[in-house]
C-alpha cells in the first residue's frame, strides 16, 4: 500500500480530467415512508467526485449527507436517480458486489473476530490465500500504526485505535472509493485533530478517492479538496474550502461554513451602496486604530462597541453599526489581555475590511 | 455600580432526629444491613423449600419400599440405581426422551431464529414491541388448554392435520412421537424465540452493513457474522427448550398415545413405589447437568 502511495498520488494530481469520475451522481433522490408520512432524505442530488480527492459531504444533521454516503455504498436503494462508480452503472448493485469499502461512525469492527481477523475479512470473503491474506492485512495494520495489535479484540482497543482498524479493514481491500461516515464523530478533540491530520496523510498515501460525511465545518474545511455542502437533501454549494469560505453562493452556505456576518439590507445601502444580502468574514474586519488611514480599497463602518467575549486566543467584538444591524468582529489577542478588553465595552469605534472580503449571498 | 452583595439566608436547620430517621441513616450507611434485609426472604425460601424438596428426591432414590405395605424404608440402598441402569427399557425410554427434547429444540431453533431475525432486523422499529407481545400472547393461555387444542390437531381421524393433507393422499401424523415433538415445539417455541430476538436486538445493524460492505453475500454475513454473534442466545434458548422437554409428561399422555417418556414412567410408579420414580427422575436431572456443562464455555448462561 505504501509503495505505490507517491506515484498514484501525483498521477491524480497530474491529469484528473482526463480519467472517468470516481463516482457520478445524477439526479438522486431518496425518499423514507410511504403514503402520508413520506420523507425527501435525499432531493435531486447532481455530483462528480473526482478520481482521488478528498471530497467532503458537510452538512446539518437531517440534510440528507448520510444517506447519499449510503446510497453509494448501496446500503439504501435510491428511490430514482442513478450511481456511477468510474463510468458504471452500479445504481441496482448491492454493496458486496460494489467496489467501494466504508468506515462506519460506530466502526463496526467485528466483535467475536481479532484485529487480525477483522481486518482480513474483506479478504476471506473474496478467497484470498491464507499467506497473501495475512501479509496485506499485516501491511495495512502497519499503515495505520497498528503493527502488534493483531491478536487483541477490538474490545481491547481504545475508540483511536478501533477507528484505525476500521480504516485499516476498508483500505486492505483497495477500492476505489472509500466512503467515511463520521469517522471521527466519537473521539475526543485532541485525538481528533490528530486523526484529521493523518487520515489526510493517509489519503495522499494511498492516493484512493474518499467521500468524506462530517457535520463539522473546522473538518471539512482543514481536509478536503472539495465540500459539497448539503441542506434539506439538496446540494447547496460545491467547491474548494476556500470557495466555500470565501465566496459562499448561498445565505445558507454563509452560515453554516463559518460564523455568518450579514450585513442588513439597510446597512448595505448605506455603507456598500449595494442592495440585497451581504456579508463580510468577522476575522476580516478589524478595529480601527487611533490615527490609522483608510485606503481606496478599504471600507468603514462606525458603530457601538455592545459586547465583548474574551476567548483566549482572540476576543469577540460584538459592534452596533449607526447604519443598522449588528456585525461580529473576531481579533486575534496579540496584545490584549482579558483585563484590557473590558473597557472596550460601550466605547465608540470604526470597523475597518477589504473591500474584496465582502461577498454577496443568495 | 457599588452594590453590596446581600448575604445568603440562614441555612435552613436540619430536621429533627426521630428513631426513624436514625434507622434509615443507619441502613443507608451500612452496606452488611442493607444486604441482610434484601436477601434474607429469597435466601430462606430457596433453602427450606427449594433446595430442601431437591434433597429429599435425591435420597428418596437411595430408599426401598416394603412390598407387603408399599411404605418407603429409610435404609440406604443402591438397588433402584442398579436396577434402572440395568433394565434396557429405562434406556430406551432416556433415549426416547433426549430424542424428543432434541427434535424439539432442532425445530425451535429452525423456527425462531428466522423469525427472531425478522423481528429484530426486518420488522419496523414500530412494528417489533406488537411482535413480541404476540410471541408472548400464547403463554397467557392454559398448557392444558394448548395441549388439548394440539390434541384435536394431530388426531389422526377428524384432526386438522389429517383433514389438511388428506386431499394430497397423506395421513395425518395421529398420537405417538411425531405428535408429542409438533405439540412441544409449539408450546415452548416463545422461549427459544425471546434470547434469540434479545441477542439479535444487542448486535448493531452496521456490522451486517459492514459485512456486505466488505463483499460477503447475505448467506456469508449470516454464517460469519450473525450465526458466531448470536450462537450464546440461541444456546441460552435451547437450555428453556430442551430442559422444559426432558420434563414434561402431559403432553405424551395427550398426544402421545402409547409413547412413554421418562415423565410418564415417574408418573405411573410414584404411588406404588416412590423411590424408584425419585431414581428416574434423576435422569433428566443428569442429563441437563451434563447439558448445562457443555454448554457454559458457550457463555450462553450469560444470555439467559
Amino acid at each position: 500500500m505504501t509503495s505505490q502511495s507517491s506515484t498514484t498520488a501525483a498521477a491524480a494530481d497530474g491529469d484528473r480530467s482526463a480519467r472517468p469520475p470516481a463516482v457520478t451522481l445524477r439526479g438522486l433522490t431518496k425518499v423514507f415512508g410511504s403514503g402520508g408520512t413520506e420523507v425527501v432524505a435525499v432531493d435531486n442530488v447532481d455530483l462528480e467526485v473526482v478520481d482521488g480527492e478528498f471530497l467532503t459531504l458537510l452538512g446539518p444533521s437531517g440534510s440528507g449527507k448520510t444517506t447519499v454516503l449510503r446510497m453509494i455504498a448501496g446500503f439504501e436503494i435510491s428511490t430514482s436517480g442513478t450511481i456511477r462508480l468510474g463510468g458504471a452503472d452500479v445504481t441496482r448493485i448491492p454493496p458486496f458486489d460494489r467496489d467501494v469499502n466504508t468506515v462506519f461512525q460506530d466502526y463496526a469492527l467485528f466483535p467475536h473476530l481479532t484485529v487480525q481477523q477483522n481486518v482480513e475479512y474483506g479478504l476471506r470473503v473474496k478467497g484470498v490465500g491464507k499467506a497473501d491474506r495475512r501479509a496485506r492485512a499485516s501491511e495495512a495494520l502497519a499503515g495505520v500504526r497498528l503493527d502488534g495489535y493483531g491478536a487483541r479484540k477490538p474490545t481491547e482497543l481504545s475508540g483511536g485505535q478501533r477507528q484505525r482498524v476500521a480504516l485499516a479493514r476498508a483500505l486492505v481491500n483497495r477500492p476505489k472509493v472509500l466512503l467515511l461516515d463520521e469517522p471521527l464523530g466519537a473521539l475526543d478533540l485532541k485525538l481528533r485533530e490528530e486523526m484529521q491530520v493523518e487520515l489526510k496523510a493517509l489519503q495522499r498515501q494511498v492516493g484512493i478517492t474518499f467521500i468524506f460525511v462530517t457535520h463539522d465545518q473546522e473538518e471539512a474545511l482543514t481536509m478536503s479538496d472539495r465540500i459539497a455542502v448539503f441542506n434539506k437533501g439538496r446540494i447547496e454549494q460545491v467547491g474548494s474550502p476556500a470557495e466555500v469560505y470565501e465566496r459562499p453562493q448561498t445565505q445558507f452556505v454563509a452560515g453554516f461554513v463559518g460564523t455568518s456576518n450579514l450585513l442588513t439590507p439597510q446597512a448595505a445601502r448605506t455603507l456598500l451602496g449595494q442592495d440585497g444580502h451581504w456579508a463580510v468574514r468577522p476575522e476580516k474586519i478589524r478595529l480601527l486604530a487611533e490615527g490609522e488611514p483608510i485606503g481606496p480599497q478599504q471600507r468603514s463602518a462606525a458603530g457601538t462597541i455592545g459586547e465583548v467575549v474574551y476567548a483566549g486566543p482572540s476576543t469577540r467584538f460584538l459592534v452596533d453599526l449607526d447604519a443598522g444591524g449588528r456585525l461580529t468582529v473576531v481579533q486575534q489577542n496579540l496584545r490584549l489581555s482579558s483585563t484590557d478588553v473590558e473597557h472596550y465595552r460601550g466605547n465608540r469605534t470604526l470597523l475597518l475590511w477589504d473591500r474584496e472580503h465582502e461577498f454577496r449571498v443568495g | 455600580m457599588t452594590t453590596t452583595l446581600e448575604r445568603p439566608p440562614e441555612r435552613t436547620p436540619l430536621p429533627p432526629t426521630t428513631a426513624r430517621r436514625r434507622l434509615s441513616a443507619f441502613v443507608f450507611r451500612s452496606r452488611r444491613t442493607r444486604l441482610f434485609s434484601l436477601l434474607t426472604p429469597p435466601v430462606l425460601w430457596l433453602a427450606l423449600i427449594y433446595f430442601t424438596a431437591v434433597f429429599s428426591l435425591l435420597a428418596t432414590a437411595f430408599f426401598s419400599v416394603d412390598s407387603f405395605t408399599n411404605a418407603v424404608v429409610r435404609t440406604f440402598t443402591t438397588s433402584n440405581i442398579v436396577q434402572v441402569f440395568s433394565e434396557p427399557a429405562y434406556w430406551r425410554a432416556t433415549g426416547l426422551t433426549v430424542g424428543i427434547a432434541a427434535s424439539v429444540t432442532v425445530l425451535c431453533i429452525a423456527l425462531g431464529l428466522p423469525m427472531a431475525f425478522f423481528m429484530a432486523k426486518l420488522a419496523r422499529r414500530r412494528s417489533r414491541g406488537l411482535l413480541v407481545a404476540l410471541v408472548i400472547t400464547p403463554l397467557w393461555a392454559s398448557y392444558l388448554v394448548k395441549v388439548y387444542a394440539w390434541q384435536s390437531m394431530v388426531a389422526p381421524e377428524n384432526g386438522v392435520l389429517a383433514w389438511f393433507v388428506r386431499p394430497f393422499g397423506i395421513s395425518g401424523p395421529g398420537f405417538g412421537t411425531p405428535a408429542i415433538v409438533l405439540t412441544l415445539a409449539y408450546l415452548w417455541l416463545p422461549y427459544m424465540i425471546l434470547p434469540i430476538y434479545a441477542g439479535l436486538e444487542r448486535m448493531p445493524d452496521s456490522l451486517l452493513d459492514a459485512s456486505s460492505d466488505l463483499g460477503a453475500r447475505p448467506w456469508r454475513t449470516f454464517r460469519s457474522v450473525v450465526m458466531p454473534l448470536v450462537y450464546p442466545s440461541v444456546v441460552a434458548g435451547t437450555i428453556f427448550t430442551f430442559s422444559l422437554s426432558m420434563g414434561d409428561y402431559i403432553t405424551a399422555q395427550i398426544v402421545g398415545g402409547k409413547v412413554q417418556m421418562l415423565g410418564n414412567i415417574v408418573y405411573q410408579n410414584y404411588a406404588a413405589n416412590l423411590p424408584f420414580a425419585a431414581t428416574i427422575g434423576l435422569i433428566p436431572i443428569i442429563v441437563m447437568l451434563i447439558y448445562l456443562a457443555l454448554v457454559r464455555r458457550t457463555g450462553a448462561l450469560e444470555n439467559l
